[in-house]
C-alpha cells in the first residue's frame, strides 16, 4: 500500500484537532461540575435541627467494605438516635448501599470529592463532620 | 574609517562581533521557546492546553525549565569515564550552533556608509562591489552535522550504561546513513545552482518576485531532504536513539542538571539549524516580495519560513509515532538512496537538454 497517504491523513486529523476547543480543565482553579447523582462524601441529613439517623444499624449492615460503625443511644424523647456515626473513608468503597438501604432517608451521598488527609485518623468521619451544613 | 586591523576596516569587526551576537542570542531564544511552543502545539494537538501555569499562558515555562534543570545535582556515575562524559555534551552543542554561522538570514544592509551582509561568515568587499562568503558553505554544513554524532556516540559510550551505548549506537548508524541520502537529495540542487556558497543558492532563487524557489524544481530532493534531515537529527519519528520505551532515555540516561539540558538544547538547536538550512537551500532564504525595497524584510520572511518549518517538525511529532529499527533503516537504504540517486540522474538528463 501507498505509505504517503496514512501520514498525510494523520497530519489532517491532527490539524483539525489543534483548532478544537482543548478540553483540560484547569483544576484548583476551574473546578469539575459533578453530576446530581455522584456519589462522593457522605452527608447525613438533618430535619428539626437534628440528624434523622434512628440508628437502625442497615447501614453498617449492608455495607460491603464494613466502613460504617454505628452506636444508638437514647434521647430526652426516648428515642432511638445515633450516638456515635462513623464512616472510614480509608475502607469506604463509594458504593452507595448505605443510601439505598437507609428506610428514614436520613443519609445521601454529597459531590464532594477532596478527600486527601494527612493521617490515618483524619479519614475517620465523625457524626459532627458528616452532617450536612 | 581610518583605523584598518589586518586590512580590514574597524566597521568589520564591529558588524562581525554584533551579526554573532544578534544570530547567537536568536537562536538560543528560539531554542527556549521551540521548547514552549512543541508542548503548547502538541497539546493543543491532543486537545490539551500545554503549560499554563508559569507566566500567562505558560510563557515563563522555559525559564523555569531552564532554572530548575541548573539547579539539579549533578551527578557522574562512577563507572563512567569523567572526560568523556563532560566534554561529550558540549560536542554534541557546539556543532549545532556554529553551523549557523554559514546560513544567510538577510540580505546586504547599509550601516553608516558601512554595507552588511545579513550571514555571520561573509563580508562586503568595496573594492570588488560584492558580498564574499563561504563558498564551500553546504560542505561546511554537512561535516558540521557530522561532528554532532561524536557527541552522541561518546556520550552513550562514556556513561558506561548498555542502554546509553544501545542509543550511542542507534544514533550513529541511523546518523551516518541519512547522511547520505541528505546529502545526495541536496547534489541534485548544486547541479542547478552551480555552486555550494549559501548565498549565492539564496541569490538564484531570487527570481519571479522571490518565489523562484528550489522547492518547485526538486520538490522530491526537498522533501527527500527534510525527512533525512530529521532522522538525523534524532526528532521523531526517527528518535530511536533516545526512544523510551526501549532505552530509557537512550544516549542522555545517565546525564543530570545542566549536562542533560545541553543534549536537549543541541537538539532543539539542531532543529532550528535544520529547518534554516532547508529554507536556505529549498525555500529561497531570506527572498520574498518586496526585499529589494526594504532590505529588513528579508530576515522577517527568513525566520517566518524557518518559523513554519519548525512547527511542521512538531505537527510530525505529533502525528506519527515512532519508526522501528529496521523500517528506519530500509527507508534509508533502500527508498531514500536510491530515490536520490534517480533523482540526481534525472535532474541530469533534463539539465543536459535544457
Amino acid at each position: 500500500m501507498n505509505p504517503i497517504t496514512p501520514i498525510i491523513n494523520g497530519m489532517k486529523i491532527t490539524l483539525k484537532h489543534m483548532f478544537m476547543k482543548p478540553v483540560t480543565l484547569q483544576y484548583p482553579t476551574e473546578r469539575p461540575k459533578v453530576s446530581e447523582r455522584f456519589r462522593g462524601l457522605h452527608g447525613l441529613k438533618v430535619a428539626h435541627s437534628k440528624a434523622k439517623c434512628v440508628a437502625c444499624y442497615l447501614c453498617p449492615t449492608v455495607c460491603p467494605a464494613k466502613c460504617i460503625t454505628v452506636e444508638a443511644g437514647e434521647d430526652a424523647n426516648h428515642d432511638k438516635y445515633a450516638s456515635v456515626y462513623e464512616i472510614d473513608m480509608l475502607r469506604c468503597i463509594f458504593c452507595g448501599y448505605c443510601v439505598e438501604a437507609c428506610p428514614v432517608d436520613a443519609l445521601k451521598m454529597t459531590g464532594e470529592f477532596e478527600l486527601a488527609n494527612y493521617t490515618r485518623q483524619d479519614f475517620i468521619y465523625s457524626k459532627e463532620r458528616l452532617l450536612e451544613k | 574609517m581610518g583605523i584598518e586591523i589586518l586590512g580590514l576596516p574597524m566597521m568589520y569587526y564591529i558588524a562581525m562581533v554584533a551579526k554573532v551576537l544578534v544570530a547567537f542570542v536568536f537562536v538560543l531564544l528560539t531554542v527556549a521557546y521551540a521548547t514552549y511552543a512543541e508542548r503548547k502545539i502538541i497539546g493543543h494537538m491532543q486537545v490539551r492546553l500545554g503549560p499554563m501555569r508559569t507566566g500567562w499562558h505558560g510563557l515563563l515555562q522555559p525559564i523555569a525549565d531552564g532554572v530548575k534543570l541548573f539547579f539539579k545535582e549533578e551527578i557522574i556515575p562512577s563507572q563512567a569515564s569523567t572526560f568523556a562524559f563532560l566534554v561529550a555534551p558540549l560536542i554534541a552543542l557546539v556543532p549545532a550552533f556554529i553551523t549557523f554561522a554559514v546560513i544567510p538570514f538577510g540580505g546586504t544592509i547599509e550601516i553608516a556608509g558601512y554595507k552588511i551582509p545579513l550571514q555571520i561568515a561573509a563580508y562586503y568587499d568595496t573594492a570588488a562591489g560584492q558580498v564574499y562568503d563561504v563558498n564551500v558553505g553546504v560542505l561546511y554544513i554537512l561535516a558540521m552535522s557530522s561532528l554532532g554524532v561524536y557527541g552522541i556516540v561518546l556520550a552513550g559510550w562514556a556513561s558506561n550504561s548498555k542502554y546509553s551505548l544501545m542509543g550511542g549506537l542507534r544514533a550513529s548508524a541511523q546518523m551516518i546513513s541519512y547522511e547520505l541520502s541528505a546529502g545526495l537529495s541536496l547534489v541534485a540542487v548544486f547541479m542547478l545552482s552551480g555552486t555550494l556558497s549559501l548565498s549565492k543558492i539564496v541569490e538564484f532563487q531570487s527570481g519571479l518576485g522571490g518565489f523562484e524557489w528550489y522547492l518547485f524544481k526538486q520538490p522530491l530532493a526537498a522533501f527527500m531532504f527534510f525527512i533525512c534531515s530529521l532522522a538525523e537529527i534524532n526528532r521523531t519519528p526517527f528518535d530511536l536513539p533516545e526512544a523510551e520505551t526501549e532505552l530509557v532515555s537512550g544516549f542522555c540516561t545517565e546525564y543530570s542538571s545542566m549536562k542533560y539540558a545541553m543534549f536537549f538544547m543541541a537538539e532543539y538547536a539542531n532543529m532550528v539549524t535544520v529547518c534554516a538550512l532547508t529554507t536556505t537551500i529549498f525555500l529561497g532564504g531570506w527572498n520574498g516580495p518586496l526585499t529589494s525595497a526594504i532590505p529588513l524584510l528579508g530576515p522577517v520572511y527568513f525566520i517566518a519560513k524557518v518559523y513554519f518549518l519548525m512547527f511542521v517538525c512538531m505537527w510530525i511529532r505529533a502525528t506519527l509515532p515512532r519508526y522501528r529499527y529496521d523500517q528506519l533503516m530500509h527507508l534509508g537504504w533502500k527508498v531514500f538512496i536510491p530515490v536520490a540517486l534517480v533523482n540526481i540522474v534525472v535532474t541530469g538528463i533534463i539539465g543536459y537538454f535544457i
